[in-house]
């Protein structure tokens, strides 16, 4: 286990079970705070409900979703979460190295998911299917936005991770494992959310 | 550059607003010129504004509780007398448009600015004492959560000064809260005040859930937690599932105001009743989330100043988890005239009436706590004896609306008001002052002296009933809420009588706040040394008033419900200080929470005022001080010892000394 944490507190044994037991509690609490969000994807998902045919004379989901990209954006999205995996597994090897290049890989794999679901936004907007177009696209735009800014919020919050540990050299103790470890969480809680998404709003809506 | 905010945004035509403008100017400067005079800034920055200790965050909650009290008084106050005069031919003096705004600044005001910071200020201050923990789970996050919601009333303040408050009631439904029929700040006012207090309350809930289920002292088992902790875990879990709801609905009405998105708006395919059950879906929760914890209040009370074991505790437990579990499944009371058809209506009306099960249960343990007791009526069990009969009062009206057939007749009717300020005031308000009243000595090292406490609860009882049964019957007879002029003669006595009962609820006031003078004035008599004025039973009495930063010099061991009463009662109890003292890890202090905070005020001003650079430049402000925290690796620290055995060894002599002193005198 991480040496470095006990000498700086002087090698006392209960100050070391102090900080293991304050980074149990924190991803305690990172959990918890998780099952909050669900909640707001809850409401979010019970405005698409209640929203799945308020057209307001526009188009439905048949006319507009395109699922090749979306297939494909799922695709980057799945693998992240098992590039990510990679990048744990590393962490409890503690191989920095390795840690460094499978979050850097997860990134890519975001970002080209953010990049696909912007396109087709923008793609949306350009046809006039904007949210102002009715009450069910407004549904449609917060839930999948929601979801793309939660992705947006981890990827800036790996690349701080990246920053700190890469350039400013700082070791994989137990805090930066406890780090890894609750970006984790929120990375695969993102993809079981867009899973709900892919398949609520995509596939039945284009049913 | 500034976006729609220009000069006209104050009011300067408006005598009453910039008369109150000026009066809260005048406060803040009396304030400002004291901490000027006296040079109070760096104790400021580095006691209170940078500080993570729950007790002193506890005690900034509570004081942001009281000074929201006076300002949400005086909103009800100016209703009362527009009321009493505006009929007829007369139209009393506040025109409508300004009429709207002090209705909803009332309810947002009373609601998230002094019942939720009063009671999340009693869980700070008592939560990690009674479970002997040094602080909360998240002490960071825990001031993070305070500077949020004290942004969030600031916000709701500068309505008066720069703009307007909303207009659409306290819940703002849609579709008069959409741009279309309330284009100005006012809306976006409540938006954005009630959106960042609310994440500060999320995230409180996080907090204290993990302080209760993962800090408490060996031995205490869930059964062993003192009721008051007990309400406070149901509290925690009713935010963490009630709260996302409002950020997820104000986040769907904010769109439909910035973005022209169509939720709830008339065309486009809104839909209206969707905000109505999104927000109630959060909003009875929230209901609970503000009289569970003071059940727990009075839970401690009456058995302390019973002297007497808690009726009953396992039952009090259940009820209070069976509580938690229905005030899920009863939001669809809140508007029975939807017409969501007679099954539907039949089974929230249903479920509405067994919460009075557990509640009445609550009740009856708590009156058989007092029976055989040796009663104190000290100003805390007085508040709890008012709580208990008006509390049940306002439970039965609450029963009645609770069948469908009868809301019907009395649907935003006066009765309403009525009903849930009988269930507020004489819940959470008196539960508050009970509460004030029995932990100020833990808070400040004086307990409140008794004449003037007793005082402003008698009439505040009186005030209290004078001030509502009128309105129940007006209800009846017809008079609606948010009414600014009626025409109906017969509504006139009643309407004299409820500002004669407000009139004396402003009489209570006053005694309460001359009650804290006078208890500064007398702090020397009325100080409590031993840390146990009360004849305590659980644990944050069995340490000094105020407790040291650490709180426990050692963390207890628990074999009791009532730890403290139990080491009384075996003579177990330390009388000196041990030789030999572990070191104490201890966070250190930081302003982070407070920058971030002040980050999101100016975000939420920027969005108001559609000052669309400054609201991403606070974004980044926001991200960049998060990233620089957590790039600071020195936020710990270690009490040596030698220093925890020095503040405990001067703790006992001072005990010792002022007790022979005790014995010389008599």
């Amino acid at each position: 286990m991480p040496t470095d944490a006990v000498a700086a507190h002087g090698g006392h044994d209960h100050h070391h079970d102090h900080a293991q037991e304050q980074m149990a509690n924190k991803v305690f609490g990172f959990w918890l705070y998780l099952m909050t969000d669900c909640v707001l994807f809850a409401t979010a998902f019970a405005g698409v409900a209640v929203n799945r045919h308020s057209y307001a004379g526009g188009p439905t989901g048949k006319d507009i979703f395109e699922l090749n990209g979306v297939i494909i954006e799922t695709a980057c999205l799945l693998l992240s979460s098992v590039t990510y995996g990679f990048a744990m597994l590393a962490a409890h090897r503690h191989n920095k190295s390795q840690v460094m290049l499978w979050l850097g890989i997860t990134f890519l794999f975001g970002l080209g998911f953010i990049g696909f679901e912007v396109k087709e936004f923008m793609h949306l907007v350009a046809d006039g299917n904007g949210p102002e177009r009715s009450a069910f696209l407004s549904s449609f735009f917060l839930l999948v936005a929601t979801h793309g800014c939660h992705v947006t919020a981890g990827l800036l919050w790996m690349a701080t991770l990246m920053f700190q540990m890469g350039v400013m050299k700082k070791p994989l103790n137990t805090v930066y494992l406890s780090r890894l470890t609750m970006l984790s969480l929120f990375w695969h809680f993102l993809d079981i959310v867009w899973i709900c998404v892919f398949t609520v709003v995509y596939l039945m809506g284009v049913m | 550059m500034l976006g729609r905010l220009t000069w006209s945004a104050i009011p300067l035509n408006n005598p009453i607003e910039m008369g109150a403008v000026g009066l809260m100017g005048i406060v803040v400067l009396i304030v400002l010129g004291f901490v000027a005079r006296y040079n109070l800034w760096v104790y400021l920055w580095k006691e209170w504004i940078t500080t993570i200790d729950h007790k002193k965050i506890g005690i900034m909650y509570i004081l942001m509780a009281l000074v929201m009290l006076l300002r949400g008084f005086a909103d009800a106050i100016m209703m009362r007398t527009q009321l009493a005069f505006s009929h007829g031919a007369s139209h009393g003096y506040l025109p409508p448009e300004h009429y709207d705004q002090i209705f909803s600044a009332h309810g947002v005001i009373m609601i998230f600015f002094v019942a939720m910071p009063f009671v999340i200020g009693f869980m700070n201050v008592a939560v990690p004492l009674q479970i002997g923990a040094r602080d909360v789970a998240f002490p960071f996050l825990n001031s993070i959560s305070f500077w949020l919601t004290f942004v969030g009333m600031a916000l709701v303040n500068l309505s008066l000064a720069i703009g307007e408050f909303g207009q659409a009631g306290w819940l703002a439904y849609p579709p008069l809260s959409e741009l279309k029929y309330s284009p100005g700040s006012g809306i976006d006012y409540w938006i954005w005040s009630l959106q960042i207090s609310g994440i500060g309350t999320l995230l409180t809930g996080v907090n204290f859930f993990v302080t209760i289920i993962k800090m408490r002292a060996p031995g205490m088992t869930f059964m062993r937690m003192p009721v008051f902790v007990w309400t406070i875990l149901c509290t925690s879990i009713l935010i963490m599932a009630a709260f996302p709801v409002l950020t997820a609905t104000i986040g769907m009405l904010t769109l439909d105001r910035y973005l022209d998105f169509h939720f709830f708006t008339n065309d486009g395919g809104g839909n209206q009743m969707m905000y109505v059950n999104l927000i109630w879906a959060w909003g009875h929760p929230e209901v609970y989330i503000l009289i569970l914890p003071v059940f727990g209040v009075f839970s401690e009370v009456v058995s302390t100043y019973s002297s007497k074991r808690l009726f009953a505790y396992t039952s009090m437990v259940w009820a209070t988890v069976s509580i938690t579990v229905l005030s899920f499944v009863v939001w669809l009371h809140h508007f029975f005239t939807m017409g969501s058809g007679a099954d539907v209506n039949a089974f929230f009306g249903i479920s509405t009436m067994i919460i009075a099960i557990p509640t009445g249960v609550k009740i009856f343990n708590w009156l058989f706590t007092m029976y055989g007791g040796r009663v104190r009526y000290e100003p805390a069990m007085l508040w709890t004896v008012g709580f208990m009969v008006t509390f049940t009062i306002g439970g039965m009206t609450g029963v009645m609306m609770a069948v469908p057939g009868i809301d019907f007749i009395v649907h935003n009717s006066l009765f309403l008001i009525a009903h849930f300020h009988n269930v507020i005031i004489g819940g959470v308000v008196f539960g508050c002052f009970a509460g004030l009243n029995y932990w100020f000595p833990k808070m400040f090292g004086f307990r409140l002296e008794s004449k003037w406490g007793t005082r402003s609860f008698w009439l505040w009882l009186v005030g209290f009933y004078v001030a509502f049964v009128p309105l129940y019957a007006l209800g009846f007879m017809g008079a609606t809420r948010r009414m600014e002029h009626y025409d109906n003669p017969t509504w006139v006595p009643y309407m004299w009588v409820a500002l004669f009962g407000a009139l004396l609820i402003f009489a209570g006031i006053i005694c309460s706040i001359l009650q804290i003078v006078v208890s500064i004035r007398d702090r020397k008599q009325l100080m409590d040394v031993t840390g146990d004025v009360w004849g305590g039973r659980t644990l944050e009495w069995a340490i000094p008033s105020p407790p040291p930063f650490y709180n426990f010099a050692t963390t207890p061991t628990v074999n009791d419900a009532e730890p403290l009463w139990d080491a009384k009662q075996r003579g177990t109890i330390e009388r000196q200080a041990r030789d030999h003292y572990e070191d104490i890890h201890m966070p250190k202090n930081t302003g982070a929470g407070f920058i971030i905070a002040i980050f999101a005020g100016v975000f939420g001003f920027a969005m108001i005022w559609y000052i669309w650079w400054l609201a991403i430049l606070s974004v980044v402000g926001i991200i960049l001080t998060l990233i620089i925290r957590t790039c600071n690796d020195d936020i710990d620290y270690y009490v040596p010892g030698e220093e925890v055995a020095r503040i405990e060894k001067a703790h006992f002599l001072k005990v010792a000394s002022l007790e022979t002193e005790k014995q010389h005198a008599d």
